[in-house]
């Protein structure tokens, strides 16, 4: 090849020309591959997220439901935008006004914007999320003209790592359905089994709200006495993960107390 | 000449990147929880060693001494991000599970060191097979680690349910240990433990004797 003796590989012009070869080859096959794939992993997210929206809302069943089957079963949901500085459901005319396009709108990323997002203070930031992005996504779902699930974004702080999720209430806006974690990076087997089916099932039927209007669901340590009073608002812990378990906890205090969905919740359920 | 049999085949077992070599372990311990993550890390691994293998191979003649170590880096990022990539569309939900560790790698002592040990001097055919060869060794002791991690501590296989946990309403108390990086740290040292007694020339000569006891000789 190119060993001959008047080739002289550590010649500065040499470096220099397969430093920048090396660089425009490796640049384009990158940004090549990205481009190529961009739109399957949009896809493959957004897919994600409402596989996700189904199984918290009990329409997805593992197994059961085929992945082709999602796009019209997501389809029967209403997609609205929650103001959460104003706490109040928007409407499609405030929507649009706002700029907001409810099937591309990233919260995460508006959160990190300083012109959609507020900071909390640490009283207000139980879930340790530090910034909230003003518009919140919520999907509804009416079953024979009547509220019948309520689906929440939630996402709170851990043991190691953001727990991004969702919560499905009925329609009462009190008693939940079902949760997910489609995000996180727990200690797998320790913290990561929120994700697991088993514990998710311990959820449907819990109720958020106590007499006071106050979010009264805990996520205990150990097993729930059923006999107890409480027992409908409280969820067995996780062994070795009590941390975790109580992010879980601090991020539902925040996100269905007051000072996010909580109001929201009151009207749309038509409590006072 | 090297023969391409050992040259795919000694990696596995007699030259084990991570059992002779102590390389990658880093990965070992992160990615060994699951046998499905880890057969998908290894399968990627593989694949990014043999290709940057291949590609570093094919210019190893024109690339300059004083700046071989950043172009094998950039070889190798590239590649590692195509299969980030890849993976994003392709599986989604294993890659979701992989995350950083894809990125990671990058620092994979095997890539950098294949690359530099082998690739620098080697034509691009045999490079190519080395690093598949690396990459096999490397697969064939995360899977060793991940099944008895698995095993034990999710009590299940590939996530198949192999002892049935209490929490499941089975008998199986699983070892929390399993589950964290500690429990892949004794399991490689018993692994390399086995693998030296079997293969009694890995070991190594002792670098240092410990002298006899001063204070009592005197006496």
């Amino acid at each position: 090849m190119s060993d001959t003796p008047q080739y002289d590989k550590d010649s500065i012009k040499n470096v220099l020309l397969v430093a920048i070869t090396v660089c425009f080859v490796c640049a384009v096959v990158v940004s090549g591959a990205a481009v190529l794939l961009k739109s399957e992993r949009l896809a493959n997210k957004a897919l994600d997220r409402n596989k996700n929206i189904l199984i918290v809302a009990g329409l997805f069943e593992q197994g059961v439901t085929r992945e082709e089957e999602i796009e019209g079963l997501f389809n029967e949901f209403e997609i609205r935008v929650v103001d959460l500085d104003e706490q109040r459901l928007l409407s499609d005319e405030e929507v649009e006004q706002a700029g907001i396009d409810v099937l591309k709108y990233d919260q995460r990323k508006a959160a990190k914007n300083s012109e959609m997002s507020m900071e909390l203070s640490p009283e207000e930031d139980l879930a340790s999320i530090n910034r909230r992005a003003r518009y919140s996504i919520v999907y509804l779902l009416n079953k024979n003209g009547k509220l019948d699930r309520i689906v929440l974004p939630i996402h709170g702080y851990g043991l190691w790592s953001t727990l991004y999720g969702f919560i499905a209430l009925h329609g009462d806006g009190n008693t939940v359905s079902g949760i997910t974690f489609y995000e996180q990076q727990e200690t797998a087997g320790l913290g990561g089994e929120i994700d697991n089916p088993a514990w998710k099932a311990l959820w449907p039927g819990k109720q958020i709200y106590g007499p006071d209007h106050q979010v009264a669901l805990r996520v205990i340590k150990g097993t729930v006495d059923s006999r107890s009073a409480n027992a409908k608002h409280q969820v067995d812990g996780l062994s070795g993960a009590s941390i975790t378990g109580r992010g879980v906890q601090n991020l539902i205090g925040y996100w269905l107390g007051d000072s996010a969905f909580g109001p929201v919740l009151r009207d749309l359920s038509g409590r006072g | 000449m090297l023969n391409v049999k050992d040259i795919l085949l000694n990696p596995i077992f007699n030259e084990n990147p991570i059992g002779l070599q102590i390389l990658g372990i880093c990965s070992a311990l992160a990615v060994t929880t699951k046998m499905s993550v880890a057969l998908v890390m290894c399968i990627a691994l593989t694949l990014v060693t043999a290709f940057s293998n291949l590609f570093i191979s094919l210019v190893r003649n024109r690339i300059p001494n004083s700046i071989r170590i950043i172009v094998q880096m950039t070889i190798i990022a590239s590649l590692v991000i195509v299969v980030d990539q890849i993976l994003g569309a392709v599986a989604y939900e294993i890659s979701k599970q992989l995350t950083v560790f894809v990125g990671l790698i990058i620092t994979n002592c095997i890539v950098m060191g294949r690359a530099e040990a082998f690739a620098m001097h080697n034509p691009p055919g045999l490079s190519f097979l080395d690093g598949i060869g690396n990459g096999l060794g490397y697969s064939a002791v995360l899977m060793m680690i991940a099944s008895i991690r698995e095993l034990f501590g999710s009590g299940s296989l590939f996530g198949i349910e192999i002892l049935p946990l209490v929490t499941n309403g089975g008998w199986y108390t699983p070892m929390g240990l399993m589950l964290l990086p500690p429990s892949a740290f004794f399991i490689i040292g018993l692994l390399i433990w086995a693998l030296r007694s079997w293969k009694t020339e890995q070991l190594e000569q002792p670098d240092h004797e410990i002298g006899g006891h001063t204070a009592l000789s005197r006496i």
